[in-house]
């Protein structure tokens, strides 16, 4: 059977987008993700909340193959936010990837053009554990000084990635990092070491 | 028209007459405009409507319910904060997107609001779509909070949205506004919306905007500090005194809306986040907190704000922002705090 949505739609997206705002305009920061959907498996729930806060039928979602194997994942989504999927990642305006220890490389994904940096994906990716702490060094805009952010798992190839990720600026991806009732952002503004 | 075949024949005229049962062309019958312009004129209506009126359409309350279970918490039947829920979901992929990349304008589908266009239509849909139950929203017209466009935008969210409103920079967590940057300093739960009327600010010197999107991918601002050299050449100094540019985080030259740039300063590496709306434009911006917003000036000719050379009429103090209010018809005039809430904070501190 189909699981549920949100129970006021209005109001829980409206807080889920404000902590993506928060997150991703103060890097380093966590936030909690008020998260209460029971979204079928291998789907968490705080991926279910942010792709029903912000996806519609203009965004195409890209499922990395864990969510994508699954027919329940897709109809869920499908279902509650009229969202189109699609296979090529370099088109989709968010990515939701389950397992980060396989998140495809970021340069797989839309980074805009010069004209429209805003054309870019926003990638979603779910982790076990974000703690602010050593691991990555952070600065940018949005963040006092330095932060610091210890993430597990670590994707393959971070904290390349991110660093290459950024020297493109203003082209990039913009990442969001969601551990069970827990939201950092990493936009592309943000410069990392570690 | 019970008779389809006689219908524009003039062999068979329509039955009804021209003007006939319609009794608000009677001569001193009320026009049935009901309670808006022109209802008063003529006395109360009490003659026939000149149509049977059927009774308004409610949805059946149980269907309400269900569609929007918990919509808007106002007295007035709109969605929370008026938007729709798929234009908030628009503008806020717009807003992540300009918080990701400071200073860069993301295009928007705005959308037509219940007011004029330079009344803060851009402003307005950000704030909407950012709100939430719990938020308190200032609105201030320049600095102020007790005139029209302040006033009629706060009371536009009170009815629309439920939500709680203040005139208290400190209390607010939203504050709107057009165009001063609140002399309280602002702290990190707090959002300011700018109200943007022309976003590009290579616009009066470039009118293409396939040229100047062209501009700002190339990070190509030579035009700007030319404009810049050219107030100097003429009159000695800068005289560029409102919508300042400024570069953001070291990319982007970004209209700060029509600020005066005695605010730019507060832009900088401030606590609080930074949005903006330009409705009719439709483009939306953002500066994140503590940001670099550096106004563009030359080494020789560093920028500076302006000054007052007197003090606030009303609360003496010195540094502050000041209007100048025409008080009478015989060149009375007084020079008064720009920002209302810190002038009236510090008269309440001197009692």
């Amino acid at each position: 059977m189909l699981r549920a949505g949100f129970r006021d739609p209005v109001h829980e997206s409206q807080g889920v987008f404000r902590a993506v705002l928060d997150a991703l305009a103060r890097p380093g920061t966590i936030h909690a993700i008020p998260a209460r959907l029971d979204p079928p498996a291998p789907l968490t729930p705080e991926l279910a909340a942010i792709a029903l806060a912000l996806t519609d039928g203009d965004t195409p979602v890209w499922l990395d193959p864990a969510l994508a194997a699954g027919h329940d994942v897709a109809a869920y989504l499908r279902f509650h936010t009229g969202a189109p999927t699609t296979a090529d990642p370099a088109r989709a305006a968010f990515a939701l990837v389950r397992e980060a220890e396989r998140c495809p490389p970021l340069a797989d994904f839309a980074a805009g053009t010069p004209a429209y940096p805003d054309t870019s994906t926003t990638l979603v990716l779910a982790l076990d554990r974000i703690e602010a702490g050593p691991g990555l060094r952070l600065t940018g805009p949005g963040i006092r000084g330095a932060a610091e952010l210890a993430l597990a798992p670590l994707p393959p190839g971070w904290p390349a990635a991110l660093r290459e990720n950024h020297a493109g600026f203003p082209l990039g991806v913009d990442i969001l990092l969601a551990a069970p009732g827990r939201l950092a952002g990493l936009p592309r503004s943000t410069a990392v070491e570690g | 028209m019970s008779d389809a075949r006689t219908f524009g024949t003039d062999a068979h005229p329509s039955p009804r007459l021209r003007g006939e049962g319609r009794d608000d062309l009677v001569v001193g019958a009320a026009s049935p405009k009901g309670d808006g312009e022109g209802g008063a004129v003529g006395g109360a209506f009490s003659g026939e409507l000149p149509h049977p009126r059927l009774p308004p359409l409610f949805a059946d309350d149980d269907v309400g319910k269900t569609l929007s279970p918990q919509a808007g918490r106002g007295d007035a039947a709109y969605n929370f904060a008026y938007l729709d829920e798929g234009t908030k979901r628009m503008i806020r992929r717009a807003l992540l997107k300009a918080v990701a990349v400071p200073g860069y304008q993301v295009p928007f589908a705005s959308r037509e609001m219940p007011m004029p266009y330079g009344w803060g239509t851009g402003g307005v849909q950000v704030t909407a779509a950012i709100l939430g139950r719990s938020d308190v929203l200032k609105v201030i017209d320049q600095g102020a909070d007790d005139t029209t466009n302040a006033v009629s935008i706060r009371r536009f969210f009170a009815k629309t949205a439920g939500i709680a409103t203040t005139t208290r920079t400190g209390e607010a967590t939203v504050i709107q506004t057009r165009h001063r940057i609140p002399e309280t300093p602002l702290t990190e739960g707090q959002t300011l919306v700018y109200q943007v009327p022309i976003p590009e600010p290579l616009r009066f010197l470039e009118p293409r905007e396939t040229e100047t999107r062209q501009m700002h991918a190339l990070a190509e601002y030579g035009l700007m500090h030319v404009k810049l050299y050219e107030d100097i050449s003429r009159h000695g100094h800068i005289a560029t005194t409102y919508a300042y540019p400024v570069e953001v985080a070291g990319r982007y030259v970004m209209d700060p809306s029509p600020t005066p740039k005695f605010d730019n300063p507060k832009m900088d590496d401030c606590p609080a986040l930074q949005l903006f709306g330009a409705g009719r434009e439709r483009r939306i911006y953002a500066v994140p907190p503590y940001t670099r917003v550096r106004s563009l000036d030359f080494e020789d000719h560093p920028f500076t704000v302006q000054s007052f050379d007197r003090p606030c009429a009303l609360c003496g103090a010195e540094g502050h922002y000041l209007d100048e209010v025409v008080t009478d018809d015989a060149g009375g005039r007084m020079f008064i705090c720009s920002d209302t809430d810190a002038c009236e904070t510090r008269r309440e501190g001197a009692q």
